[in-house]
């Protein structure tokens, strides 16, 4: 836990815009230098329950939400009570700032409003009391009269980010800034009036007696603030996908509405359509006709496109899916992630799956591997799904504006042009061959309709080289393991012509490795450096290639170290029964830590949960997460 | 310069063309009814001037989805219900191409009905035949969507209790702006039908009543079948809403009670089609986005462009 970071927690109800204050102010200590990192808590709701958005700021990089928080800002919940004020929800309203409180850290800040907050309920908290044993500093002051006065209840937020910027000794400059961005007129005139008279309020009248003060940093250059739902949005304009057909689920519209506004402009078409079977098909026959396309959903809307999925394997169709898990079964917990979908996204459809899934670990993988879905699906024409989750789908973090700067990649892989097509292999009825046995990497090129001479049937049955269905066992032999043989071409391209898409981190010669998959990476990679810092040895992979999953990489890692501790948030430990598939064993060296109680890791949690491993059999984790010994223990 | 040049090609079409060099064994009986729509549309695609390389003919599952196995086209057979969604998808792709789904009544009342109502709603530039025989052909004789009430089979021993859906009427009231009905008794009206769908610029539904000989022994025939048009009976305008929805009613009910009437239902040709609604909104491209990807000079927008918003 290191003191030079802010962890700044804005916190009230769903709908008193606690998104886009949290968006602005994360922006604004950006471009005062600092890196970000956001975490975004809310309920399945659009009006009222506890909501809030964590942002850690740092000189240094920020990989994951952190450990607690250290600055309070509680708005309290202005839509606990109904208008009529004759309900009342228990003590909805104080969540805000009671909730998790035991969270805050040692020496941290607290302002909240006490024009909503009324004395009774924050007495009832003992928070004088708690203060004085955490050490924590308390500013009440009545944001609501400040914005009512120049403006409108609603701007509470500005009056919030003012005291919070007076109290950390920031600059308003980049808020001001940012505020001109987003809006004009009186509503910013206003915004303004309040976030100085807030500002100026407590830095003149207010006694400090925090320490806590915003870090100073400096970017080395321009920086984009981005979630992973933005970073796969654009990985997919990269790559020259122009169709997205989808049904709206969280947390997966996200992607489907930023390329829905984006792709008007681009000359591209985005459909919402009847159900995700629809969306599925839409992209398949988008696809088969010659377009970059792609859909994607949440775990039951997911579940819908199986079938289609297994059509676009059957086929050969490129297709992109992105599976933005959510906790689970069936509609868990909306808007909290988990890592629970892998087992589903692996296997989901009849018969034996062939297809290509990759589990992004943070934004800037987020990007470059929804690029290499769409690239592994056109060339070697197969589905690929990116899977990621609520965490990675919402959290915010910044990137180089330099990494995007590249060349698109819109090729449309083993897609034949009409002049191809004319010395292709024909049937002696003058019938493509689209499905030939004998081809390099079991890659058939394919035609598109309209092409002329190019014409077949593509068909879910078990078919001939052109596609008439046929039963022949010699014929399904060799289509199945044409099939199949691309999955070996693909690792093989994975593994000789890029970058390896798994993360290595932590000490090479250590004797105990942490294995993740997916968005927990920075958490585990940033309770790694925390060991080695502490003395201990241990080096840590996070997976990204789930499928053709990276068999000579896990050897290597599983075999450098003599114990493995494989880190993902779902309760079944499906990830490392995958790698146990996989590399057919080593059941005796992989344990497990397991969270799933909708909340993502902290790395002090792994960090817990390494230590437990190693020293303290018998011992109970303090946080809320589960240790699975190896099979020989 | 496309790179479709079977597209809108201008050449001398032989009437056999659509016949496959190599024709798969039919898994169709002696004397069932899809060979009706086989046969018209064999004789409705040259004579539309279209060749077999710019039509896309997508089909369900079941008898009727074997269709584009014996029709030699660009083909998809895809599963169960799920023609449409595919279809309208490559037609939004691709909308010189001519699009033609296919489905039985199972695949396109029962398990895609959603899809059914929504593409008609949509109203998408396209060809919907659905070759109805009343009951499931390909898994042995159940009870479908259009079995009459009643209608005894393994999976309702004791009779169907459910009334059929009204394809028609269900057609008409989700935006479909041709609707029409014919037979496999009737290959001349079946073709001319066919042929005015498939010009059609907008969602054309043919409910194609398509008798089964192996399952539906008991059923009529479809003969004698009375052409709404020509009868003298019957008198009624097509583009009129409210009389085409009577004329479904009454022709719906009267199957099951032993008339079959056929003909043009419906026709709206006032409604613009999907792709030139969503055109005008400037959510589709001008030039269709599949001829994109071959243009070597088109200038791909890049992300790198809109971080702006992100900084």
């Amino acid at each position: 836990m290191s003191d030079d970071e802010l962890i700044w927690r804005i916190a009230g109800g769903s709908g008193d815009g606690i998104d886009s204050t949290s968006q602005n102010f994360a922006k604004a200590l950006m471009r005062s230098g600092l890196d970000v990192f956001t975490h975004r808590h809310y309920p399945s709701r659009i009006r009222g329950g506890h909501t809030y958005v964590e942002i850690r700021a740092a000189d240094h990089e920020v990989q994951s939400r952190g450990d607690g928080y250290n600055f309070l800002l509680a708005l309290g919940d202005s839509f606990a009570r109904n208008p009529q004020e004759d309900a009342f929800y228990g003590n909805e309203e104080i969540k805000p700032l009671s909730e998790n409180l035991d969270e805050l850290r040692e020496g941290g800040v607290i302002v909240y409003d006490e024009g909503l907050l009324s004395e009774e309920d924050v007495a009832d908290l003992d928070l004088e009391e708690r203060a004085e044993e955490n050490g924590w500093h308390v500013y009440p002051m009545d944001l609501r009269s400040l914005a009512r006065e120049h403006g409108r209840e609603v701007m509470r937020n500005t009056a919030g980010v003012g005291a919070t910027a007076a109290l950390l000794e920031m600059d308003l400059e980049h808020i001001e800034d940012l505020m001109e961005d987003a809006m004009g007129g009186e509503i910013l005139e206003a915004n303004l009036e309040i976030l100085h008279e807030a500002y100026e309020t407590v830095r003149d009248e207010y006694d400090f007696t925090h320490d806590l003060r915003a870090p100073e940093g400096e970017h080395e250059e321009e920086q984009a603030l981005l979630s992973g739902s933005n970073a796969i949005a654009y990985g997919a304009i990269d790559a020259g996908c122009r169709f997205i057909a989808g049904y709206p689920m969280t947390p997966w519209t996200d992607v489907f509405t930023i390329l829905s506004q984006n792709f008007p402009d681009m000359g591209g078409i985005a459909e919402q359509v009847e159900d995700e079977i629809a969306a599925a098909a839409l992209a398949l026959g988008a696809s088969h006709a010659g377009a970059k396309a792609m859909s994607g959903s949440s775990g039951g809307g997911f579940a819908l496109m199986s079938e289609p999925l297994g059509l676009a394997e059957m086929t050969e169709t490129p297709l992109v899916l992105v599976e933005a898990m959510r906790a689970g079964p069936s509609t868990g917990m909306p808007t909290k992630p988990e890592q629970g979908d892998l087992e589903h996204v692996l296997y989901t459809s009849q018969g034996d799956s062939s297809r290509v899934v990759f589990a992004p670990g943070n934004v800037a993988e987020a990007y470059d591997q929804t690029r290499m879905a769409f690239h592994v699906a056109y060339e070697y024409q197969i589905p690929v799904i990116v899977i990621y989750d609520q965490k990675l789908s919402g959290e915010n973090t910044n990137v180089d504006v330099s990494f995007f700067d590249r060349e698109p990649e819109p090729t449309l892989g083993s897609t034949l042009t009409e002049e191809e097509l004319r010395e292709a292999a024909h049937d002696a009825s003058g019938k493509f061959q689209r499905f030939q046995h004998d081809v390099e990497d079991g890659v058939s090129p394919r035609s598109l309709p309209g092409q002329k001479d190019g014409r077949y049937l593509a068909t879910g049955n078990e078919h001939s080289p052109v596609g008439h269905i046929s039963e022949d066992p010699d014929n399904r032999v060799y289509q199945m393991e044409r099939r199949l043989e691309k999955l070996e071409a693909i690792r093989e391209e994975l593994d000789e012509e890029h970058d390896s898409q798994q993360t290595y981190f932590g000490d090479e010669t250590a004797d105990f490795g942490i294995v993740t998959w997916g968005s927990s990476q920075g958490a585990v990679e940033e309770a790694v450096a925390r060991l080695n810092e502490q003395g201990h040895s241990v080096k840590g992979v996070g997976v990204s290639d789930m499928m053709p999953f990276p068999e000579a990489e896990m050897t290597e890692f599983v075999e450098s170290v003599d114990e493995v501790m494989v880190v993902e948030m779902n309760a079944t430990a499906q990830f490392r029964g995958l790698m146990q598939k996989e590399l057919g064993r080593y059941g005796e060296k992989l344990s497990s830590l397991l969270k799933y109680n909708g909340e993502p890791f902290e790395p002090a949690e792994i960090v817990e949960g390494y230590e437990l491993n190693v020293d303290g059999a018998d011992e109970e984790p303090t946080a809320q997460v589960r240790i699975e010994p190896a099979a020989g223990d | 310069m496309s790179a479709f040049n079977a597209i809108g090609e201008d050449r001398e079409i032989d009437r056999d063309e659509f016949t496959p060099g190599v024709e798969p064994q039919p898994t169709w009986c002696p004397g069932c009814g899809d060979f009706g729509v086989l046969k018209a549309l064999k004789q409705a695609l040259p004579e539309l001037g279209l060749t077999p390389d710019e039509v896309l003919t997508v089909t369900g599952i079941g008898c009727s989805g074997k269709l584009n196995s014996y029709l030699d086209t660009y083909g998809f057979h895809t599963i169960h219900g799920r023609s449409l969604p595919v279809a309208r998808a490559a037609k939004l792709a691709n909308d010189g191409l001519e699009v033609i789904a296919a489905g039985g009544d199972g695949d396109g009342y029962g398990i895609g009905g959603n899809h059914f109502i929504h593409t008609a709603r949509e109203n998408h530039d396209m060809t919907y035949i659905v070759f109805n025989n009343e009951v499931f052909g390909l898994t042995k004789g159940q009870t479908s969507p259009t079995s009459p009430k009643g209608h005894k089979s393994k999976t309702q021993p004791h009779g169907s209790a459910k009334s059929p859906l009204r394809p028609l009427s269900t057609s008409l009231n989700a935006g479909a702006t041709y609707v029409a009905r014919t037979a496999a008794v009737n290959p001349n009206q079946a073709k001319e039908i066919i042929k005015e769908a498939i010009e059609h610029d907008g969602f054309a539904h043919v409910d194609f009543l398509t008798q089964c000989p192996t399952w539906n022994k008991d059923a009529r025939q479809y003969v004698p079948y009375v052409d709404v048009q020509e009868s003298e009976d019957y008198d009624f305008d097509v583009h009129d809403r409210r009389e085409a929805a009577e004329m479904m009613f009454e022709t719906e009910s009267a199957l099951y009670e032993g008339t079959v009437l056929t003909g043009r239902y419906y026709v709206n040709e006032d409604r613009p089609s999907y792709q030139e609604e969503k055109r005008a909104l400037g959510d589709v491209p001008d030039e269709p986005l599949a001829e994109r990807y071959f243009d070597d000079d088109y200038e791909w927008e890049r992300s790198y462009d809109l971080l702006e918003r992100h900084k």
